[in-house]
């Protein structure tokens, strides 16, 4: 389980989270969704210890990770895995030297040894048989799956997805969001995924955390999300460009800017 | 809980005991006590998991190796003494129907020994 305590992020007086407070637990798909620019990514970097809050505390199994030296957040991280936006595939690399690589970078375990936990992985997202070839060679569904077959080779108890879906046909945004929700229920681990996808997320998710502008505007269940009365979060569901959320996030008057800057 | 493992050879029968948390960085050494029994021929191997308390893809990996060598060698390699979790790493990498799964170590013995 993962618990976020008053974290605040700034960059250049910019707050890119602004006290938040949440948890992500065992055994459920969290969502954080939010559009362009509200927190996300910066949410998403603090959780996995790539950068230091300015304020607040992440709690992953009651250690707070802000505190940890760089070794002690190594050693944690070797229980994270992560499936980035673009798959990260190393492009001159086999898919199987791509999934084998954590394990010849943190382990000690024979090339005999890794042979077996890579078929294994591949058989979990649907990929044996693609070993030799390379990521150029996959469709961006697949590359996904690999990324995924990776993500968990070193059997983490986290899992943290970065758009999972984005860029990929409907089928295979389905194919990506069971794969998520099946291994999150066969391993029982805490699955945390960045998306402004509504649609699959409403799929997938046990819990959908909202943020805008470095806020949380709404956290539950997707039935609570679904039925939430606050119009802002009823504008982000429905896509609709007119409402609480502007257009613009520009301060500045337009007419003021263009005439007296 | 710590990692332990210990093996023997009786009746040209290898044994290993493990205990604790089979992992990325335990199983090499599941592994260290395993090779040498297929290398000297035994007519079987049993591994008793009673202390397992978790075992990863690494583990049944290094297991899946001792099957490996059994088919390979028509030699006999026996799982004992798995708790749930172990069965559910073995459910969840759809081998648990294929390993020779027996519930305690001495029976096995026994019966590997009147063979």
């Amino acid at each position: 389980m993962i618990r976020v305590e008053n974290l605040v992020k700034r960059y250049d007086g910019i707050t890119a989270s602004n006290h938040l407070n949440c948890r992500f637990e065992r055994g459920k798909v969290t969502v954080i969704l939010g559009g362009s620019g509200s927190g996300k990514s910066t949410l998403l970097r603090q959780l996995t210890g790539l950068e230091k809050p300015d304020e607040g505390a992440v709690y992953i199994d009651g250690k707070d990770l802000t505190t940890l030296s760089r070794k002690e957040l190594f050693e944690i991280r070797k229980k994270m895995g992560m499936l980035f936006q673009g798959s990260a595939l190393f492009n001159y690399m086999t898919i199987f030297e791509n999934i084998a690589f954590p394990l010849r970078e943190h382990t000690k375990i024979a090339d005999n040894i890794i042979k077996t936990i890579v078929t294994m992985k591949l058989e979990m997202v649907g990929l044996r048989g693609t070993e030799h070839l390379m990521p150029s060679q996959l469709s961006g569904g697949m590359m996904k799956r690999v990324g995924l077959a990776r993500a968990v080779v070193m059997d983490p108890t986290v899992i943290f997805y970065d758009e999972p879906t984005s860029g990929l046909d409907p089928i295979s945004t389905g194919v990506i969001g069971k794969l998520i929700q099946d291994l999150n229920k066969a391993l029982n681990i805490t699955s945390i995924v960045v998306s402004h996808d509504i649609d699959s997320c409403f799929k997938i998710a046990d819990n959908i955390i909202l943020l805008y502008y470095g806020e949380i505007i709404a956290n539950g269940t997707v039935d609570e999300i679904r039925n939430s009365t606050d119009e802002r979060v009823k504008q982000f569901i429905q896509g609709a460009p007119e409402g609480p959320i502007p257009f613009a996030r520009t301060a500045k008057n337009y007419l003021d800017e263009i005439l007296y800057d | 809980m710590t990692f332990k493992i210990k093996s023997r050879i009786n009746d040209n029968i290898g044994m290993v005991m493990v205990e604790g948390e089979v992992d990325m960085f335990t199983s090499p050494d599941l592994r260290d006590k395993l090779l040498p029994f297929f290398k000297k021929k035994v007519k079987g191997i049993i591994v008793d998991l009673t202390g397992v308390s978790f075992m990863d893809s690494s583990g049944i990996a290094t297991l899946v190796e001792g099957l490996q060598w059994s088919k390979k060698e028509k030699r006999e390699f026996i799982l004992t003494g798995l708790g749930a979790n172990v069965l559910n790493a073995l459910t969840l990498t759809k081998l648990n129907t294929v390993f020779s799964i027996k519930a305690d170590t001495a029976g096995a013995y026994q019966e590997l020994r009147g063979n």
